[in-house]
């Protein structure tokens, strides 16, 4: 998973304590998280196609998806990462 | 609003859009480094004219530009410009960078997001390309996902940050339905921007047209009202009023209208430049007036255009040339370029841009537009008298030479006015008419009027044939004009009057001359006679003299034989014979001889 972000903007900062949570609950020793900060990286933000942030990618496994906003929302991050099935 | 500002001392600095007419309604274009909002509702043209703005920057200027797509992918951004003659495609690979903002259909959204990430990716292509222009394209679509009008405020807050401390000149477009949105942002957006361009689509007598209209121009002057805005070959061209001040040369050269005649009534022919409005009932030639105009224009090899409406370039050709007026091998060679259009469909704006458009491409230099009121039929009156205007300054200002056609549906000359009202701008007004007489219609020629030139104010009429048109003089008896067959009578009887009358001068003459032969003969026998009595009266002198001086020497011979006293007789004698000599005279001989 990869994770954009834009420096410390408050919705940036919700989404990192939102997914590091989700992986706590669900994602136990499993996931590999990159956490791609905008500021520091525009080129490479922009070559993944990144607009708005926060925003998460799936990377692996397919199929990807992506999430944007500040993951407030969690059943709709498990919904989006293919977690919510397997555990329920 | 600001409409009567002037930013006379310190002038607001401006980038050109490029956009004809609107940077003369903008007084020079949009803000520089600074923020234009573009409202208006779909198909409104929004798209168009951001993205034009920049490709305009970079073909005239050099100037890089960013264009942020929320609504299209920049694949169908570049496809939809390839309609118009840019080369986007190519743009779109050096100094036009184009980002794909949708939002991914698959994407989920959960809470809340912001532009700070896209920002900052912005800012780093800004500073890679270095852009002057940044457009985004659809704003609202991106806004609306955050579904929250206090964080679409704080976004909108953002950007309005960070466009003022980047320095770009930007462009941002937003939906806006009849002037009316249900987005909150719309009023804040409206505060942010500068200047807000409102762009309109309508339906106007089932023919969709297209306005353009300034809300507001912080710090600057501009041009107040709606405009109209039409779609040609190079996008978006707004219908700017035309400038107060009319400046066209005004050319002394003459050109033939095909028609010596013409010229001759003309004082010369048309001016270089000036317009000549034809107007007449159907029928009355207005078109073979023309067509003689263009022929003869490409007989001088002049580029020339013709332009016609509701009929088509063949049949006029062919129609033309059955009154020996040839315009198909001018076609050919390239000189002449003849354009017809249909006119329901069409608003006349379209129109005017078509004509525009083709005036840039054949560059004529004297051109056609057969007939003109055909622009009034789609799109309302009162647009196409503006088009009417605008298209014959527009001409003027290429300094085409025009004849412009206009049918007028009354036999008065007067009625045209009521129409397009386009004849107070043309600088000739000739004027067609039929005239009913005697069961027949003829075509009658005057000139109304033709500015700066002596005019004939003399009725002619127009005769067709095979081998052309020509004009021909009227007569007028009884108070009444004479044509057709009845002026062909006029003028067989007053032929006949002619021949008698040279017939008759021819006799006078011959009896005059016979006369003066006989006078003549006279004066040469009279002479001869003098003369002959001149040399009787010589010849009769002569022999008297032979005489006197023969009878006193043989005197003188006598008095020697007989001896006489010659001392008494000499003195005597001496002075007789003196007195003989000097006065001939017979009488005085008959004297003499008796004193003997």
């Amino acid at each position: 998973m990869r994770l954009y972000i834009a420096g410390s903007a408050p919705n940036s900062i919700q989404a990192i304590a939102n997914l590091e949570a989700i992986c706590r609950e669900h994602l136990k020793g499993i996931h590999k998280l990159e956490i791609v900060d905008i500021l520091e990286q525009p080129q490479r933000a922009m070559a993944d196609g990144v607009l708005v942030t926060p925003s998460l990618t799936k990377v692996s496994p397919l199929p990807a998806a992506n999430v944007v906003g500040n993951l407030n929302d969690k059943n709709k991050v498990l919904l989006a990462l293919g977690i919510k099935g397997k555990v329920a | 609003m600001n409409g009567t500002k002037r930013a006379i001392p310190q002038p607001l600095p401006k980038l050109s859009t490029g956009i004809e007419g609107f940077d003369d309604l903008s007084r020079g274009g949009l803000p520089r480094n600074r923020t234009s909002l573009i409202v208006g509702g779909p198909g409104a043209g929004k798209t168009v004219f951001a993205l034009q703005s920049l490709v305009n920057g970079i073909r005239r200027r050099q100037e890089a530009g960013i264009f942020v797509a929320f609504e299209e992918a920049p694949r169908q951004v570049i496809a939809n410009g390839a309609t118009f003659d840019w080369g986007l495609a190519a743009l779109a690979k050096s100094k036009l960078f184009l980002l794909d903002a949708c939002l991914s259909p698959t994407a989920i959204q959960s809470g809340e997001f912001d532009l700070v990430g896209m920002l900052a990716m912005l800012k780093a292509k800004k500073q890679e390309i270095g852009a002057e222009w940044i457009a985004f394209d659809g704003i609202d679509v991106l806004l609306t996902l955050l579904h929250d009008p206090v964080a679409e405020m704080r976004e909108i807050y953002r950007l309005r940050d960070w466009l003022a401390d980047n320095a770009l000149t930007a462009i941002v477009t937003a939906k806006l339905d009849n002037g009316h949105s249900g987005a909150p942002h719309y009023g804040f957006m409206q505060f942010m921007a500068d200047c807000v361009i409102r762009l309109e689509r309508r339906l106007e007598h089932g023919v969709s047209t297209h306005r353009l209209g300034i809300a507001k121009y912080r710090g600057s002057d501009f041009a107040a009202g709606e405009f109209p805005v039409s779609f040609g070959p190079s996008g978006i061209e707004v219908g700017a009023a035309e400038p107060a001040e009319i400046r066209h040369e005004a050319s002394i050269e003459r050109l033939s209208s095909g028609f010596e005649r013409l010229d001759a009534m003309l004082g010369g022919g048309l001016f270089r430049g000036s317009s000549t409005l034809i107007t007449g009932v159907p029928g009355t030639s207005k078109t073979t007036l023309a067509g003689k105009f263009a022929e003869a224009a490409c007989r001088r090899g002049e580029r020339t255009l013709f332009v016609s409406f509701d009929e088509g370039a063949e049949p006029i050709a062919r129609n033309l040339s059955s009154v020996g007026i040839q315009l198909k091998p001018h076609v050919k060679s390239g000189l002449l370029r003849m354009y017809s259009a249909r006119t329901e469909t069409i608003s006349a704006e379209d129109h005017l841009l078509k004509i525009r458009a083709l005036i840039r491409e054949h560059r004529p230099r004297c051109m056609v537009i057969d007939p003109l009121t055909a622009i009034a039929k789609a799109g309302g009156l009162v647009a196409a008298r503006a088009v009417a205007n605008r298209l014959i300054y527009m001409i003027k200002d290429e300094r085409v030479t025009v004849v412009i056609t206009a049918l007028n549906e009354g036999d008065d000359p007067q009625a045209e006015s009521t129409d397009l009202q386009i004849s107070s701008i043309a600088d000739t007004w000739i004027h067609l008419s039929y005239l009913v007489r005697s069961g027949e219609r003829n075509r009658a020629l005057t000139i109304v009027k033709s500015r700066g030139t002596w005019h004939s104010n003399q009725v002619r009429e127009l005769v067709l044939s095979a081998t052309g048109p020509k004009l021909t003089d009227v007569y007028t008896a009884g108070g009444e004009v004479l044509m057709g067959t009845l002026r062909w009578e006029k003028e067989a009887e007053e032929s006949a009057r002619e021949t008698r009358r040279y017939a008759e001068f021819d006799h006078k003459r011959r009896e005059l001359q016979s006369a003066e032969a006989h006078t003549g003969a006279q004066i040469k026998a009279l002479q001869l006679d003098l003369q002959r009595q001149q040399a009787e009266l010589a010849m009769y002198s002569n022999d008297n003299e032979v005489r006197n001086t023969t009878t006193s020497d043989r005197e003188e011979k006598l008095r020697k034989m007989r001896s006489a006293d010659p001392a008494a007789r000499a003195p005597g004698a001496a002075a007789a014979h003196a007195r003989r000599r000097i006065a001939p005279d017979p009488e005085k001989k008959g004297g003499n001889g008796a004193t003997q």
